[in-house]
């Protein structure tokens, strides 16, 4: 293994020019100023740092920031894996438009997101009006805030799913239903196994996007401490009160949990790789 | 050196089993930008009962036209509430136009930039091996998870009058934040790993025969990059190019925190939304916000013509 | 091909066209400002080019007054911040030293040219009976406020229903506290900035009674049309000094001193008194409140000196992290 590569890496030339280059625009643009963050949270003593990020209203806030972010992916991955497979195994009018329009949530700006839900689902809006008299409030509570996160993780679940619903082999559904499964058991045994990393994949993709989210979010939230706001505004609201030091403390706590998703993500996917080619 | 000797993209004849094998979990790649192609098969109507389908088909398309289909007509139904030449007239406002403009620059800075970065990193990734590699596949992928408040307070912590580099760079008469340096530095963090997570997949599938045979058969290194990896990439450049533009063009909340907010300045188009809607001038507001969702769809549309392009040539 | 280059040669025409002035002064200032500074500025230009024969332009800058002070002391560089309140200004004097401490006694009527209040706003025909400060704390009144550590309308706010009930109870502050936590009790969103809870008042039709700037109030009923809203003035209410100052070292750093003075000065001016007015602040001077006294209200006033002690305790007491209002929050309390 470990002689292998290196008598692979003298045939193609740029290694160094190529790996040098992407540390380099890495190391300026992400790394060092992520370092001046940490470093200035660093200001506090650890009894100090724990004291800033387990306030009471911080807590709130990670309870709605995570739970919210939790449900709403759940939310997509039950819907996102429907559309997915309606998408690629059944033909029906407007399929391509739909299929074209699943990205829709992750190129809209969030701010025009934000406002537009704001716009449907405050109590004179075109949804919210009718959810009002079945006592549903959704603007400008924790509710809000989901559909919010259900909006922008949609397309995640989706895209991930989808090309490994479409490259499933049906050989395999044709072999289970020749053998006398049932549809749902063709799906539950069968191809639910093959999808389930894409669908973990997606699931923690829509997830980590959602916890940092803030563009959409603040103008729907109604941003209650410890009912709804979430933890990027009270970073936000840290700064506004000239308090640097206590916004880099939570904001390292969130970039920890964020590194530790993307973590989670490509471990996933390289353990999938590699199950996936023992097999063969 | 004629490239055409050579497989012009996608599956190679010559590709292992295991590379094959590994094809559709490369889908399970990352994000939406993995180029699936359209299903060339006829799509199966046995299996589900009808009713079933036509149930999964109903649910499904509900959802979607829920969660995506109405903030998307509202937005163009707010802004078009008091007729087009009001709508006009708010697009032509000079602060608009500003706006359009700083927005524009920041995409042909952040987009070319990243672009760059995306092909070197995909270069070393996905052609070598070696140490820490997964390490800086997740550090490129970080800019994704990170809170885009974090991403412009980082800048301030980095740029600020109170930050580490400010006091100098105040007395040397260099703006960072609050200007134009500093909106696209937030606008590159945000957009650092969509080009670069198009290519490693894409590049990692094509593996390095076809350029180890290049350069075999007498190419420059240069020569090889250009005349047999560029071609095989052109399209997965093109498509995450369009990605990095979307996200670049609509960032928030980075943006916001290193902005500054003066009128005609520096204020992008996301900004100019927010502004307006303070002012109580909601249909100018959603008129700015209907030129982002236009982009948005427009986005859309190019990135469908480049997928079908890309299945095209793979099928080829 | 040629077609090509000319689009190209538009683009980049449209991409680097800026107006170029002789003079440009950076405003940075708060929410509410935004049409006040309009005519401000458009008035200011006309008259600095007339006896100075030199073109000005004043460029502006609007947010939530605590984000605006964050920007200055993180290196926006104003020429003047006119913001929400004395203690934003306060803080870009002790963070970043860019202008002395005593700022405020530079101009005249503590470096505020125009005062404003706090009233309420209702719904048409007043519903739910609004009067006084009382009737915010009544169960199934709905009350929209933005949020005081973000907004400094929001602290005017607090400080004006605090001062309302310190009077009520005899200045017993728990009862005060008591007071204010169940009108916090009836806010059912907190925006970040006025003009958002307005917003949120006006447009999205949440709440009761919006509390708000007697200017913005003002200019709600304008924007959004007669007859839909009224305006319900209190017993007793704060007087708002939105305070202005020029930013020394910036001023000194781009040598524009002399026309930033001129701008502050201008404010002071019967021209400026009057475009205040207009804009529905409270003006200073006699002619101008002489004019626009049927406009506004009589309101029995106090200040934050009077009842707060200044601007830094009443930051220190009710809304540093850990304050007053903090612990309105706090559950179980």
């Amino acid at each position: 293994m470990s002689s292998h590569p290196r008598r692979r890496r003298g045939v193609l030339p740029g290694f160094n020019l190529a790996l040098g280059f992407t540390l380099v625009y890495l190391g300026a643009i992400v790394l060092l100023p992520l370092c001046a963050l940490v470093i200035r949270s660093a200001a506090l003593t650890v009894q100090q740092f724990w004291d800033v990020v387990t306030a009471p209203r911080l807590m709130a806030s990670y309870r709605l920031s995570f739970g919210a972010s939790f449900i709403a992916a759940a939310i997509n991955t039950v819907f996102g894996l429907l559309l997915a497979w309606v998408l690629t195994r059944y033909r029906f009018p407007g399929r391509r438009i739909v299929d074209a329009l699943v990205d829709l949530p992750f190129a809209l700006p969030t701010a025009v997101a934000g406002i537009a839900l704001t716009a449907l689902y405050s109590n004179n809006g075109w949804i919210g009006r009718y959810l009002e008299p079945l006592g549903i409030k959704v603007a400008y509570t924790p509710v809000g805030v989901l559909i919010a996160l259900v909006f922008i993780g949609l397309p995640f679940v989706v895209r991930t799913v989808q090309p490994v619903l479409e490259d499933l082999e049906r050989e395999l559904e044709e072999a289970a239903a020749t053998l006398g499964a049932t549809p749902w058991q063709v799906f539950s045994r069968v191809i639910f196994p093959v999808l389930l990393p894409a669908l973990t994949t997606g699931f923690t993709l829509a997830f980590a996007r959602a916890i940092g989210e803030y563009g959409s979010v603040i103008f729907i939230a109604g941003n209650m401490p410890m009912v709804s706001e979430i933890t990027p505004l009270i970073i936000v609201t840290k700064l506004e009160q000239y308090d640097y030091t206590g916004a880099a403390a939570v904001a390292t706590v969130m970039l920890l949990v964020s590194f530790s998703l993307i973590l989670a993500i490509n471990a996933l996917q390289s353990w999938n790789r590699r199950r996936y080619t023992r097999q063969d | 050196m004629e490239s055409k000797t050579l497989h012009p993209a996608g599956l190679t004849a010559d590709m292992t089993t295991i590379e094959l094998m590994a094809e559709p979990l490369r889908a399970g790649g990352w994000l939406v930008s993995e180029a699936y192609a359209p299903p060339a098969r006829r799509p199966r109507t046995r299996g589900a009962p009808p009713l079933v389908r036509r149930l999964l088909i109903a649910s499904a398309v509900a959802y979607f036209a829920l969660v995506v289909l109405t903030p998307l007509v509202a937005v163009f139904y707010e802004a078009f509430r008091k007729g087009a030449e009001f709508y006009l007239a708010s697009l032509s406002e000079p602060d608009a136009l500003a706006a359009v403009r700083l927005t524009l620059i920041l995409a042909l800075i952040a987009v070319p930039l990243n672009l760059v970065f995306g092909v070197a990193a995909a270069w070393a990734i996905a052609k070598f091996e070696f140490r820490g590699k997964s390490l800086l596949v997740s550090l490129i992928d970080l800019p994704f998870a990170v809170s885009p408040v974090i991403a412009g307070l980082i800048y301030v912590l980095m740029f600020g009058l109170q930050g580490w580099l400010g006091p100098w760079l105040s007395a040397h008469g260099i703006k960072v934040i609050f200007a134009l340096p500093g909106l696209a530095l937030a606008t590159i963090f945000v957009t650092v790993p969509f080009v670069a997570r198009e290519l490693i997949p894409l590049m990692e599938s094509q593996g390095k025969d076809e350029e180890e045979a290049a350069l075999v058969l007498g190419a420059s290194g240069w020569q090889t990059f250009r005349r047999v990896t560029l071609p095989n990439i052109k399209w997965g450049l093109v498509y995450g190019a369009i990605l990095c533009n979307a996200r670049a063009m609509g960032e928030f909340g980075a943006v916001s925190v290193v902005s500054g907010h003066i009128r005609g300045e520096t204020n992008t188009m996301p900004l100019q939304v927010e502004i307006l809607y303070n002012e109580y001038n909601f249909v100018a507001a959603f008129a700015v916000a209907s030129l982002l969702a236009l982009l948005a769809l427009v986005t859309l549309v190019v990135k469908t013509i480049v997928e079908a392009r890309t299945h095209e040539v793979s099928a080829r | 091909m040629k077609n090509r280059i000319r689009a190209l040669l538009a683009l980049t025409a449209f991409l680097t066209a800026a107006a170029q002035a002789d003079v440009t002064l950076l405003n940075v200032s708060y929410d509410p400002t935004r049409e006040l500074y309009q005519e401000v500025n458009a008035a200011f230009a006309r008259q600095w080019q007339a006896t100075n024969k030199e073109k000005v332009t004043v460029r502006a800058s609007h947010g939530g007054s605590g984000r605006q002070a964050r920007s200055v002391i993180d290196g926006l560089e104003a020429d003047v911040v006119t913001l929400a309140l004395a203690y934003d200004i306060d803080e870009i004097a002790e963070k970043a030293k860019l202008l002395p401490a005593d700022w405020q006694k530079r101009l005249p009527n503590n470096s505020a040219p125009y005062t404003s209040t706090i009233v309420f706003l209702v719904r048409k025909g007043n519903p739910k009976n609004v009067r006084d400060w009382d009737d915010l704390t009544k169960p199934g009144v709905s009350v929209i406020t933005p949020n005081p550590k973000t907004s400094g309308g929001a602290r005017w706010n607090y400080l004006a229903a605090w001062g309302y009930a310190l009077k009520k109870f005899g200045n017993d502050e728990a009862k005060a506290k008591g007071f204010v936590a169940s009108l916090f009790r009836n806010v059912p969103v907190l925006d970040s900035g006025a003009r958002g809870s307005t917003t949120t008042f006006a447009e999205r039709g949440q709440g009761d009674v919006l509390v708000a700037w007697e200017n913005d109030a003002f200019l709600a009923l304008k924007e959004f049309g007669p007859g839909k809203f009224e305006i319900v003035v209190p017993s007793v209410s704060i007087l708002a000094e939105p305070s202005v100052a020029i930013v020394d070292r910036v001023v000194d750093k781009r040598g524009t001193r002399k026309v930033a003075q001129a701008y502050l000065d201008f404010l002071y001016s019967e021209e400026g008194q009057d475009i205040a007015g207009r804009n529905f602040y409270r003006p200073r001077s006699q002619k101008a409140s002489a004019k626009y006294a049927k406009q506004f209200p009589r309101v029995n006033l106090f200040t934050i000196d009077q009842i707060f002690g200044g601007w830094t305790k009443a930051q220190k007491t009710h809304f540093a992290d850990g304050g007053v209002f903090d612990q309105i929050y706090q559950p179980g309390k």
